[in-house]
Formats: C-alpha cells, sequence, structure tokens
C-alpha cells in the first residue's frame, strides 16, 4: 500500500518552492493530475501524512516529480523544502484521484487555469500531452504573485506556442515586469473574455488553486457561458498544506 | 515498518484530543469540491426521497424548513488529513425526513445540485446519525460549504455529508457515487481509516 520512494534529484523552482524527483521502483504509473500521499515518520514512529499533486507526466521510469510550496507554518512542507536530500528515502501512497485527470485520449480543446501552486497538476497535463505527442490544443491561464513567484517558467516559456498549441497567458496580481500590458490584479472577466476558449467551443476546464481563486475563477468561467459540468477544479488552503 | 525520515521528528499536537488514524487538527474550515459552486435561488429548491422509480416525498424550502430542526455539534473528519473539532449545525434529522417514507431498500444515493452523488446504506442515515443542515455556526450555510442545504453524516469522511442536496434515492443495492466511483472507499469510516477503495 505504502510505496518506498528514494529521492534521486532536488531542484529549487523558486524562493519557496522545490521539485523533488522520485524513483518508486513498484510505481504503478498514473495520470496526468493525480495526486499522492507523502508520509513521513519519526525516530519514534510519530507520522504525518498530506497530499501533493504529481507535476511530472506519466512515464515509462517509474518516476515521480513533486513540487511542493513551502508553507512557513506547515509541518511536511518545510521538511521537503529544506530538509529532505538525494538518496533520502519517503513513503509515498497513491496515485490518488480520478476526476481532475487528463487523459492523451482526450480530444476536445483545454483550458488550465492555474493560481499560484495549482500549476502543479496542470503542469503534469502539459507534460503529459507533450509525450504522449498529443495535438489537442491548451490554452493556460496562470495568475501568480509576481514573475518571481511563477514555477515552471523557463520550461513554460519553451512550449512553442504556435505551432504545438499550447497557450500561456500570465496574470499577475501584485507586481507585474515592465511593459506588462495588464495591470497586476486578479484573474476578472475581461481577461476570461480575452484569453480563455470562447465557451462555445466547450473546452474541457481545470481550475486548480486556494479556494478563493478557484471560487472565483471557475464561477467566472460559468457566467462566461462554460457549463458547470465541464468544470474540474481542485482547491487547497486555507491550511497552509496542500489540498 | 514504517521508513524513518531523516531528520524528520513532526509538530505534535499539544491538544490533547483524539483523532481519527492519520488526521490532523484544523481550526479553519478549507473548502473541497469536484466544480463550480452551483447557486441555488430558495424558490427554485426542492428535496426529494425516491425509490429510482416514483417519488416518495418531496418538500420545498418552506415545507422543509417547517420541519422539526435539531441543532447539534460535531466533529468532521475530511480524507484530505484534516479534522475540524466542535462544529455547530443546524439542520432536520433524516430520522425525520424518512419518518413517514416507506421503503425496504437498504442502500441510498444521496445526490446534489451540479450531479454530485455519494452513496451509504440506510442504516448509516438513521438513529440521529445524519441531518440535512441549513445553519452553521448560526448563520445561514454559505454557497461554498454546500448552502442552502448539505447532508451532515459526521460519522464517515466528510465526501459523504454531500453539499448542495437535493434528494436521496433508496435502493436495494449499492451504487458508487461520484468518488467512490473514483477509486474512494465505499463506506468511509474514518476511525477505520476507510479513505481508498481496497482500504479494509
Amino acid at each position: 500500500m505504502w510505496h518506498v520512494a528514494t529521492v534521486v534529484a532536488l531542484h529549487d523552482e523558486t524562493a519557496t518552492a522545490r521539485t523533488i524527483t522520485l524513483e518508486v521502483p513498484d510505481w504503478p504509473g498514473h495520470a496526468a493530475g493525480q495526486h499522492v500521499d507523502v508520509r513521513l515518520t519519526a525516530p519514534d514512529g510519530y507520522s504525518a501524512v498530506r497530499s501533493y499533486s504529481i507535476a511530472s507526466a506519466p512515464n515509462a521510469e517509474r518516476r515521480v516529480e513533486l513540487t511542493v510550496e513551502r508553507s512557513p507554518n506547515g509541518e511536511v512542507s518545510p521538511y521537503l523544502t529544506q530538509e529532505v536530500a538525494v538518496s533520502d528515502r519517503i513513503e509515498l501512497r497513491g496515485p490518488i484521484g480520478g476526476w481532475f485527470v487528463w487523459r492523451p485520449r482526450q480530444t476536445e480543446l483545454i483550458q488550465l487555469i492555474a493560481g499560484g501552486a495549482g500549476i502543479v497538476p496542470l503542469m503534469a497535463m502539459i507534460r503529459s500531452r507533450d509525450s504522449a505527442g498529443s495535438t489537442t490544443p491548451f490554452r493556460l491561464l496562470y495568475s501568480v504573485r509576481d514573475p518571481g513567484a511563477t514555477l515552471y517558467r523557463d520550461e513554460l516559456q519553451a512550449l512553442p506556442h504556435q505551432e504545438c498549441f499550447v497557450a500561456v497567458t500570465y496574470a499577475y496580481t501584485r507586481a507585474a515586469p515592465k511593459d506588462w500590458s495588464r495591470a497586476p490584479g486578479r484573474i476578472d472577466a475581461p481577461l476570461i473574455a480575452d484569453k480563455t476558449w470562447p465557451s462555445d467551443l466547450t473546452p474541457t476546464c481545470y481550475v486548480c488553486g486556494p479556494t478563493s481563486f478557484v471560487e472565483s475563477a471557475s464561477n467566472l468561467l460559468t457566467a462566461a457561458g462554460n457549463d458547470p459540468n465541464r468544470i474540474r477544479t481542485e482547491r487547497f488552503g486555507p491550511t497552509g498544506e496542500y489540498k | 515498518m514504517a521508513i524513518v525520515s531523516r531528520g524528520f521528528s513532526g509538530r505534535r499536537s499539544t491538544v490533547d484530543v483524539k483523532l481519527p488514524p492519520g488526521q490532523y487538527l484544523t481550526t479553519d474550515f478549507p473548502v473541497l469540491s469536484a466544480g463550480p459552486t452551483p447557486r441555488l435561488p430558495l424558490d427554485r429548491w426542492e428535496f426529494v426521497i425516491d425509490d429510482g422509480t416514483n417519488v416518495l416525498r418531496g418538500w420545498n424550502w418552506k415545507s422543509f424548513r417547517d420541519l422539526p430542526t435539531e441543532t447539534i455539534t460535531v466533529d468532521l473528519h475530511c480524507v484530505t488529513r484534516w479534522s475540524k473539532l466542535g462544529t455547530t449545525w443546524e439542520g432536520v434529522s433524516l430520522d425525520t425526513i424518512l419518518a413517514d417514507v416507506k421503503t425496504d431498500a437498504d442502500y441510498a444515493l444521496v445526490r446534489s445540485y451540479g450531479d454530485y452523488t455519494t452513496n451509504m446504506p440506510v442504516f448509516d442515515l438513521l438513529n440521529k446519525q445524519a441531518w440535512i443542515a441549513f445553519r452553521f455556526d448560526g448563520e445561514d450555510l454559505a454557497p461554498e460549504h454546500g448552502g442552502p442545504a448539505r447532508l451532515i453524516v459526521p460519522h464517515l469522511y466528510l465526501w459523504k455529508s454531500a453539499k448542495w442536496v437535493r434528494g436521496i434515492t433508496l435502493m436495494h443495492e449499492h451504487q458508487p457515487g461520484f468518488w467512490e466511483s473514483l477509486g474512494y472507499h465505499n463506506h468511509g469510516d474514518p476511525w477505520r481509516e476507510q479513505r481508498y477503495l481496497g482500504d479494509e
């Protein structure tokens, strides 16, 4: 039931977020969007478990990448972002969840909307699309505090926007880069109208982020004419830990 | 048995409370839903008990609110591992709702606005174990927490406490609901840690 995973690589994404690459010899495989339970155990047997979204696409190497945002009052995320080292072992359960999932056999238009660390499972979908050779058009609307808080910035920038049809739009909430076309602020109706798929094209929408962000973005999508049944959501916080 | 995590000591709760296995205490009230929050005007709200073919009982908001209510204080346990203790709700007991319903069905499929479903034995809905709640902490229930009315069945994981309830279908066999079809446990008793399909 619990898989033993070995840390094989660590990569700091931002000042507070780290990607942990795990090798899991008996990993049963996963789909983009699913999450895992991570269990840490202290020498006296005390253990703590939290859920984290998988960032990596399904792969044959039985590797699982998690990107963890440190929450100052968290119990597990400070360990995963500051303490854990290559060759350490932790325990995983999963993959979990069969709803907030994108599979390469899906051919409809895809709208992804991320708030902050909510990008993680959506990145798994973008990576899965690429590794499966899917040509399904994706759009990503990524709301983030400021450019320095952007996860996967280089990888998102390197996506060949025109040919490959993964169109990325950033919405900065606190500070935008110089000469940015839009003043810092939350996602609003004009941005939804301008940068997401028109609802009459019936995209499937995946919205992930903090509760208030998901409430707001999914309400805007519904108001723009999207069928609520085509909007899948994943919320986290305000407990400070993912989900 | 478990692998010890080098350098992990954990942050043990200083509060002396007994939680189900694998749960941690939270004081805020996280929101977890699979889709957008439905907005239900009260004049279009209805709650119906059926047997899959025939409507057995039905209420509109006014007749529902004419039913006797109870105020309960209960602990909530979410499968995503947070527990919130001592929450106060006002609602109508399922004992009241099902009192005049003649049925020999053993299973229930609870249905929500927004097409969410969850299943449980009828046994788990009776004997002061489940309520249709419309107030939380003395306030009308907010839409994101399931308003206008939600099921509260606190002895099971919180996904069983369906938000935005619109009715219950009584059946002779288990029919897995939304999460129960997606890898979560059919029964979901937190004290037996019945989280996922295949647990226990």
